[in-house]
């Protein structure tokens, strides 16, 4: 198992050298326009924030994978964890916002030793959709937690779980030793209860990350070949696909730098550069809760130390009229997110 | 003077194709799209026979290009290779078929 760049005491860890690796080179050279020069062509800057839909709580960096790409820097060294009384800041104002969409995240999530009152307490909220980004491969880590997918058709929890590709060479390379073998177990698990299956109202989506330094597929076509070999090789079935572009920050920027792919990255960024996904990115729609509490416009910006540009900056503090419309706070990372059809947390936004 | 025939960069100015000659290069990526849709073969399908043409005609811009693509339909490394095997045994074996050529000329001169 690789180490988190904290573990290894790596320069990125610390987030000024991300930020100016990606401010620097061939950004200030002029050779790539900044982001901020390419949406002021189409007069898109500064981005504002519109009505919030979707409140995205991380829960702790702690995990038991450490994924090669992960933008978190999550993994089992990791300490950073919500306490209960964050959790419960967190709780007042989901009682409050419109938001139809809590999305908890982490790190594995459900490591969290609140997890489980933090669940059953915003499944009473009424929030439409309560999702939990899990790893899978957590359901099987460990006895105390073989009951999660039980746990989660209890509270009607939409489950989101990452999955690379529906071979195991890929997506053991990008993920860990044993992890394909380990979530395919999980994905029985769930479609064992009803999770994923043809109108079932226990919604399971998949969310692909590209094994590499390339841009994801059509969403589209990516979904129907995921859905015909899970089915096909392991009778696996799921709803969605959401195709997410891997950011050029924290671990997958290391691994951009290492394999000296940083550069035509960016280029193949730029180049897909869509002025219509800029519209539709999440952070307009998104706030971003740490595990500390800070506010950010995304769970990118969290990772960069890059926190919202407003009077209000912890969910203690929050007043949704004084944080709607504010300047969101971009860099050139957010290229990630308007490259092709555009990528989010909940997958393409074209 | 520039020091190799190909440069990865000229892939790009592809469409500039069209500008010494706009009607014939819009009919050419017209068509160059429309073969790639899906139709009775999956785009997936048709990438992979790109990549194995590529080589066949070797040809880095496609080489290139198709890998990338490939890689973003999530095609393997192990489909690519067997594509390419099949490229390979088809221009191998068109070498070898014209053998039977040589063989006829052997047999009707050799004593």
């Amino acid at each position: 198992m690789i180490k988190s760049l904290h573990k290894r005491e790596s320069e990125l860890a610390n987030t000024h050298k991300q930020l100016e690796i990606l401010s620097n080179g061939i950004f200030k050279t002029g050779d790539l326009p900044t982001f901020k020069n390419k949406i002021s062509e189409t007069n898109q800057f500064p981005l504002k924030a519109k009505k919030l839909e979707v409140l995205q709580i991380n829960v702790g960096y702690m995990c038991n994978q450490v994924c090669e790409h992960c933008h978190v820097d999550a993994g089992p060294d990791r300490k950073e964890i919500m306490t209960r009384t964050t959790m419960q800041q967190c709780l007042e104002v989901i009682k409050k916002t419109g938001a139809h969409t809590l999305d908890l995240t982490g790190g594995a999530p459900e490591m969290n030793p609140d997890f489980r009152w933090f669940v059953e307490e915003a499944s009473k909220v009424g929030v439409e959709d309560v999702m939990v980004r899990s790893n899978l491969t957590i359901m099987t880590a460990n006895k105390k937690y073989n009951d999660l997918p039980e746990f989660f058709k209890k509270h009607n929890i939409h489950v989101v779980s990452s999955m690379p590709h529906w071979t195991r060479g890929k997506t053991d390379k990008q993920r860990g030793t044993g992890v394909f073998d380990a979530s395919i177990n999980a994905l029985k698990m769930l479609n064992a209860i009803g999770y994923g299956m043809p109108n079932s109202p226990l919604k399971l989506d998949l969310v692909y990350n590209p094994s590499g330094a390339f841009l994801p597929g059509n969403q589209m076509s990516l979904e129907k070949d995921f859905k015909k070999a899970l089915k096909d090789d392991f009778d696996i079935q799921f709803h969605n696909l959401f195709a997410i572009t891997n950011l050029p920050i924290s671990r997958f920027l290391d691994y951009l730098i290492a394999s000296d792919n940083y550069e035509d990255y960016m280029y193949t960024l730029v180049e897909a550069y869509n002025p219509a996904a800029v519209a539709n990115v999440m952070c307009t729609n998104t706030i971003s809760v740490s595990w500390d509490g800070y506010l950010y416009d995304c769970d990118f910006n969290q990772m960069l130390g890059l926190p919202i540009n407003n009077k209000i900056k912890h969910i203690s503090e929050y007043n949704e009229d004084l944080l709607k419309g504010r300047d969101i706070v971009i860099s050139q990372h957010c290229y990630g997110c308007t490259a092709g059809a555009g990528s989010s947390c909940q997958g393409s936004v074209t | 003077m520039q020091k190799t025939y190909y440069d990865p960069a000229d892939l790009k100015k592809f469409g500039k194709i069209s500008e010494w000659n706009e009607e014939l290069g819009s009919k050419f990526f017209d068509y160059y799209g429309k073969v790639f849709e899906e139709g009775a073969l999956t785009e997936r399908e048709k990438s992979l026979i790109a990549l194995a043409v590529a080589h066949t005609i070797q040809c880095p811009y496609c080489i290139d290009a198709y890998t990338g693509d490939g890689l973003q339909r999530g095609i393997t490394k192990e489909e690519m290779m067997e594509a390419l095997h099949v490229a390979a045994a088809i221009r191998g074996g068109a070498s070898l078929v014209h053998g039977v050529q040589m063989m006829n000329k052997v047999n009707k001169l050799d004593m």
